[in-house]
C-alpha cells in the first residue's frame, strides 16, 4: 500500500484528507492489515458456505405510518417549497 | 436521601409499588446527581427537559395498579438510539442537530412500560471505540476514578449506573460495546443472541454484529430491562422470538489455549478465583480447546469496518445531517463528511473501502466471512460438550486516558469479546472483584443462541458465595 492507494480510497470514500492525515493513516493501515492478514492461515473450503436463507418480505400491503411529516422536514439541510434542496447533479 | 448509587431496580421497584417511593423523588435524585457530577464526568450528552414529567406520568400509572417491573424507574440511552423529536448524535459532529423522526422498537417498549427516559448518554463516534475517547463531544470519564476510561463504546451508558445517574440504560454491542465498559465500571452488561432484540432505531454501525442490550447494577436488574425490550419485531428482518425451552446450564468451557497472550497478570488471577467459586457451587468446570478463536479479532475488523464504509455511505450532508457546501455536488459530499466525520470513524470507512476494492475482496472480506462460519460451527460444537464458555472481560482493567495511542493496540481490547458478535450468541459480562488499583474486574460468560435467559441467572450463584 501507498500513498497514492490512500488517495484513491479516500476518493473512493468522499473524504479529503490532508497530506499528514494520508500519512499517518497509510502507516495505520500498513500496520492494521499487517495484523488482520492472518486468517489467510486458515484453511476453508469454498464448498463450507452454507445458507440458511429463507424469506422475510411481508405481504405487499400498506401499513400505517406514524412518521411526522413537519419533523422529516425540519432535517432537510435546504429545502424551498417543502422539497429538499441540493446542487445540480449534472 | 436516596443512594441511588447502591439501589437496584428490583428493590426501586419493590418501593414504588409498596409506596415508600415515587417516580418523582427517584428521579429527582438521579437528577440532582447529574447536576453535582456530569460537568466532571461527561457521561450526559443531554438531560431531558421532560425527565420529571415522566416520572409523574408513571406515578399515576402505579396508582392505579397499571405498573410494570420498569414503571417509574430512571433509564439512560446511549446517543445511537432514536427517541421522537429528541435529538441523537451518535456522538458526531455530523448529526449534531439531528432530532429522531421515530421511536426505536425498545424506545417504544420502554415507553409502553413507564420506564422514564432520563438522557442520552456519551459514546465513541458511531460507536466506534473502546473508551469513549473517539467521542465529538469529548470523553467520558469512569467514576470509580476520574483518571480512567470508562471503556466504550457504550461507556455513558455504563458510567450513568454506575454512577447512580440513572438505575439502568440500553447499549449497543458490536463487538463488545456493553461487555467491555461494564466491566471496566463494575456493573452487568449483557449482548443478547443476535436478533433478540430489534435494530430498529438503532444507528447501523455493523448491521450483521449490532445488538442494543441491557445494563445495570445487577444480572437481574439486566434481566429486568432486557424482559421489557426483546422480542420480534417486523421492523428488524433478522428480530426473532427467543426459544425459551433451554435449561439452566451448569458445565462451563475454559478456553486454556486463548488465555496464554496479553492478559494482566492481575486479571488472570481473579479469573482463577473466579473459576474456583464457580466449582464451589456446583458448577462443572472443563478445559475446552477452541483453535479458531483468536482469528475472531482479525475477522472482525475486516467484516466491521466492510460494514462500516457501506452504512455510513448515507451520511454525505444531503438529506440530514450537516451539509458543508462545495463546488459541486460531489465536492459537497466531501466537505460534509470531512468536516463531519472524526478520525477513527475516517479511519473505519477507508480500511472498508479497501478490504471491499476489487483485486483485495477475495483475500479479505470473502476469507473473513468463511472463518466467521468456522468459528461460529466451533461455538456449536462446543456447546455440544459445555453450557457455557467463560473468559475474563477484557485483557486489564479501565486503562488511564492516553494510555493507548495506536489503533491497533486500542482493538486489543475487544479480543474477548468480539467472537460473541461474529457468532451471533448471547454473552454478559459479570463483576468479579476489584484489583490492587481499586479497579473492577469481569468475567464473561457466553453461551449458545437462545440461552440469554440461563445468563442473567449465573451472578446469584457468584454472589452467594461471596
Amino acid at each position: 500500500m501507498d500513498i497514492k492507494d490512500i488517495e484513491n480510497l479516500a476518493e473512493l470514500s468522499k473524504i479529503d484528507l490532508s497530506d499528514v492525515e494520508k500519512r499517518v493513516l497509510l502507516k495505520d493501515l500498513d500496520s492494521i492489515l499487517a495484523y488482520v492478514r492472518q486468517i489467510g492461515e486458515v484453511k476453508v473450503a469454498d464448498s463450507e458456505i452454507e445458507h440458511k436463507n429463507k424469506n422475510i418480505w411481508r405481504d405487499d400491503r400498506v401499513e400505517p405510518a406514524s412518521f411526522s411529516y413537519d419533523l422529516i422536514l425540519k432535517q432537510f439541510p435546504d429545502s424551498q417549497d417543502n422539497f429538499l434542496k441540493v446542487k445540480k447533479i449534472l | 436521601m436516596i443512594d441511588t448509587k447502591n439501589l437496584t431496580i428490583e428493590k426501586a421497584g419493590e418501593m414504588l409499588k409498596s409506596g415508600e417511593l415515587t417516580s418523582v423523588e427517584l428521579v429527582t435524585a438521579c437528577l440532582k446527581n447529574i447536576e453535582e457530577k456530569n460537568k466532571e464526568l461527561n457521561i450526559f450528552l443531554e438531560v431531558f427537559d421532560d425527565a420529571l414529567e415522566q416520572a409523574k406520568h408513571a406515578d399515576e400509572m402505579v396508582k392505579s395498579g397499571g405498573g410494570q417491573p420498569l414503571t417509574g424507574i430512571p433509564i439512560a440511552i446511549k446517543d445511537n438510539i432514536l427517541i421522537t423529536g429528541r435529538r441523537v448524535s451518535s456522538g458526531s459532529r455530523i448529526l449534531e442537530n439531528y432530532v429522531a423522526t421515530y421511536d426505536a422498537f425498545v424506545i417504544k417498549k420502554l415507553k409502553e412500560a413507564g420506564a422514564v427516559l432520563i438522557g442520552r448518554t456519551n459514546m465513541d463516534e458511531f460507536a466506534m471505540g473502546s473508551s469513549t475517547e473517539n467521542s465529538a463531544y469529548g470523553p467520558s470519564k469512569n467514576p470509580l476514578d476520574p483518571s480512567r476510561v470508562t471503556g466504550g463504546s457504550s461507556g455513558g451508558s455504563v458510567a450513568a449506573v454506575a454512577s447512580g445517574m440513572a438505575l439502568g440504560a440500553l447499549g449497543s454491542d458490536t463487538g463488545g460495546s456493553i461487555r467491555q465498559p461494564a466491566s471496566f465500571c463494575g456493573i452487568v452488561g449483557m449482548k443478547p443472541t443476535y436478533g433478540a432484540v430489534s435494530r430498529s432505531g438503532l444507528m447501523a454501525m455493523s448491521s450483521s454484529l449490532d445488538q442494543i442490550g441491557p445494563i445495570g447494577k445487577t444480572s437481574l436488574d439486566a434481566k429486568i430491562i432486557f424482559d421489557c425490550i426483546s422480542g420480534k419485531d417486523e421492523m428488524d428482518s433478522t428480530s426473532i422470538n427467543l426459544d425459551l425451552s433451554t435449561k439452566e446450564g451448569h458445565v462451563i468451557g475454559v478456553p486454556r489455549d486463548f488465555l496464554k497472550e496479553g492478559v494482566d497478570p492481575e486479571v488472570l488471577t481473579n479469573f482463577e478465583e473466579t473459576i474456583i467459586k464457580l466449582k464451589d457451587q456446583g458448577y462443572e468446570i472443563k478445559d475446552v480447546i477452541m483453535p479458531y478463536l483468536k482469528y475472531s479479532l482479525p475477522v472482525y475488523y475486516i467484516i466491521m469496518p466492510a460494514e462500516v464504509s457501506t452504512n455510513l455511505s448515507r451520511l454525505d450532508g444531503m438529506r440530514y445531517g450537516l451539509r458543508k457546501e462545495g463546488e459541486n455536488i460531489f465536492d459537497t459530499y466531501k466537505k460534509s463528511r470531512s468536516v463531519g466525520f472524526g478520525p477513527e470513524t475516517r479511519r473505519r470507512i477507508i480500511l472498508g473501502a479497501y478490504v471491499l476494492s476489487h483485486g483485495y475482496y477475495d483475500a479479505y472480506y470473502n476469507q473473513a466471512w468463511k472463518v466467521r462460519r468456522t468459528i461460529t460451527k466451533e461455538y456449536e460444537s462446543i456447546f455440544t460438550e459445555v453450557d457455557f464458555v467463560v473468559t475474563p472481560t477484557v485483557l486489564t482493567v479501565a486503562f488511564k486516558f492516553g494510555e493507548k495511542k495506536d489503533p491497533l493496540q486500542m482493538y486489543l481490547s475487544d479480543i474477548f469479546t468480539v467472537s460473541a458478535n461474529l457468532a451471533g450468541l448471547p454473552s454478559i459480562s459479570i463483576p468479579s472483584g476489584f484489583s490492587s488499583s481499586q479497579m473492577p474486574f469481569g468475567v464473561e460468560f457466553t453461551g449458545p443462541p437462545h440461552s440469554d435467559l440461563s445468563l442473567f441467572a449465573i451472578e446469584k450463584d457468584l454472589r452467594d458465595n461471596n
